[in-house]
């Protein structure tokens, strides 16, 4: 008999080697208390969180929790059901008219995760016989909706407009295609040049998906994301977007101003074929969506704490994702994973996570310490991060 | 472009790829014999897409294993 474990094999040895230096396994680490939303205790000490996706502090915000007490009372503790039979309660609906308030577009539709959102929307606008030209670097949850569909998956180099035009041309006359990028990329934190690349994608008469799942909240005039940002949110066909981030709970969506968007709702199988949000959570995410339209002040703080980051370890000699600070996301370029998990491991006894990214998920084959930043983390807060990671990083022998 | 003409021009475009010199024969894969990872993969299907003007999409890639599955690949899709 063929054990059908033996595939992992490869995976299983180099954990093995990992563990076996005496490390602590960076995949495994338990929060025993969130004490806010950057500090928490793990392993019995006091840690500050730089590696939690919670831009813009909203776990704690005491409306955002009184919102979700409530409906817990009023609602009960889950729908039970499908957002196409049992499992749309009014929460569902308010949520979903506060995304449409928030990105001034006329449809929008929750998913239970960001990642089914990304899954059911890929996989049903685009069908056999269509096109979907993607960038590499794109997350899991975009190749999984590729690889759910029957579409023809065409990937172009990250951020190189030309590659993705090239593709575009090649593509046979009168089949359907579909652009996909992303605002933000997560691993290194780097932007896309949206304008340029929505007007190539437009010019060949392709349909547009951003993924502004880390830019929702923070990047643009109103926290819209890095289009907004670039002015061409209105070009956009498919906004993609998470609870699990900015707004501070879980859960996906899409929005888009297409006439016949509401079909999906019948169509799109990670949709239906799924439970719908807990009351609570649709009622914490409307909260929380609807202060974040006038969330200016925490946004102009967030972009001080990235900077003041990037900047700081720059200075103290590490290599970055990025030449400059483009995002909530600081990545650290580690020289290999072995001295990734020993300096994940310094940081956490100095008092700090952060997200160790290793291969398959980074691009290039690269280990990373990632760091997001918080509105909620105070300019000390960031200056003892930065000492943390000086002390870390001499001690592994980084820099 | 003839299979034999599609031949000689990508392994012109296979050499600076084949970083080992491991000798090339159509039995030749790509992620046994050569070891690519998948960047080098999509650096080299991007020089074959760009030298033929061709699209090969990662559906057609996954049935793509060997050198001489590609030059049969490659001829085909030039149509």
């Amino acid at each position: 008999m063929t054990d059908l474990f033996s595939k992992f094999d490869g995976l299983i040895e180099q954990r093995r080697a990992l563990l076996s230096t005496g490390v602590t396994d960076p995949f495994n680490l338990v929060m025993e208390k969130v004490i806010s939303p950057t500090v928490a205790i793990c392993n019995g000490r006091e840690t500050i969180l730089l590696g939690t996706y919670n831009y813009m502090g909203m776990t704690f915000d005491p409306d955002v929790i009184a919102a979700g007490k409530q409906a817990l009372d009023e609602f009960g503790s889950g729908t039970t059901g499908s957002r196409v039979l049992n499992g749309t309660y009014a929460g569902h609906r308010a949520v979903e008219d506060a995304l449409k308030e928030f990105y001034g577009m006329d449809h929008a539709m929750v998913f239970s995760t960001g990642y089914q959102a990304n899954l059911g929307i890929i996989s049903t606008m685009a069908g056999k016989g269509d096109y979907i030209v993607l960038d590499i670097d794109s997350h899991a949850s975009i190749w999984d909706g590729c690889k759910m569909g029957d579409a023809e998956v065409v990937p172009f180099k990250h951020n190189d407009i030309e590659a993705m035009e090239k593709r575009l041309k090649r593509i046979p006359e009168g089949a359907g295609k579909l652009v996909v990028l992303e605002g933000v990329y997560s691993m290194l934190g780097d932007i896309a040049p949206l304008k340029d690349m929505i007007a190539v994608a437009k010019a060949h008469g392709a349909m547009v998906l951003v993924d502004e799942a880390h830019s929702m909240g923070f990047i643009g005039p109103n926290g819209r994301g890095v289009a907004e940002d670039q002015g061409v949110l209105d070009q956009v066909d498919f906004v993609i977007g998470t609870f699990s981030k900015s707004v501070g709970t879980v859960g996906g969506f899409c929005v888009s101003n297409h006439p016949k968007f509401e079909i999906l709702r019948l169509v799109c199988r990670p949709y239906v074929f799924t439970a719908s949000l807990p009351p609570s959570v649709v009622h914490t995410a409307s909260t929380s969506i609807r202060k974040l339209m006038h969330a200016a002040d925490k946004r102009a703080h967030l972009w001080e704490n990235s900077k003041t980051l990037h900047a700081g370890l720059i200075q103290r000699g590490f290599k970055l994702g990025t030449e400059t600070p483009q995002s909530a996301i600081i990545s650290v370029i580690m020289p290999d994973l072995e001295r990734g998990a020993m300096m994940w491991e310094a940081l956490l006894h100095e008092g700090l996570y952060v997200n160790l990214a290793r291969p398959p998920a980074t691009p290039a084959g690269m280990t990373l310490l990632r760091c997001s930043l918080c509105a909620a983390h105070s300019a000390d807060q960031v200056q003892t991060i930065i000492g943390m990671f000086e002390r870390a990083g001499k001690a592994v022998g980084i820099i | 472009m003839d299979r034999a003409a599609t031949a000689a021009r990508i392994a012109e475009l296979i050499e600076p790829f084949n970083k080992k010199g491991v000798a090339i024969s159509d039995a030749t894969t790509f992620a046994g014999d050569l070891e690519w990872d998948s960047l080098t993969v999509m650096d080299f299907v991007a020089a074959i897409e760009d030298e033929f003007d061709i699209i090969i999409s990662m559906n057609q890639q996954a049935e793509i294993e060997t050198y001489g599955q590609l030059i049969d690949a490659v001829t085909k899709l030039q149509g």
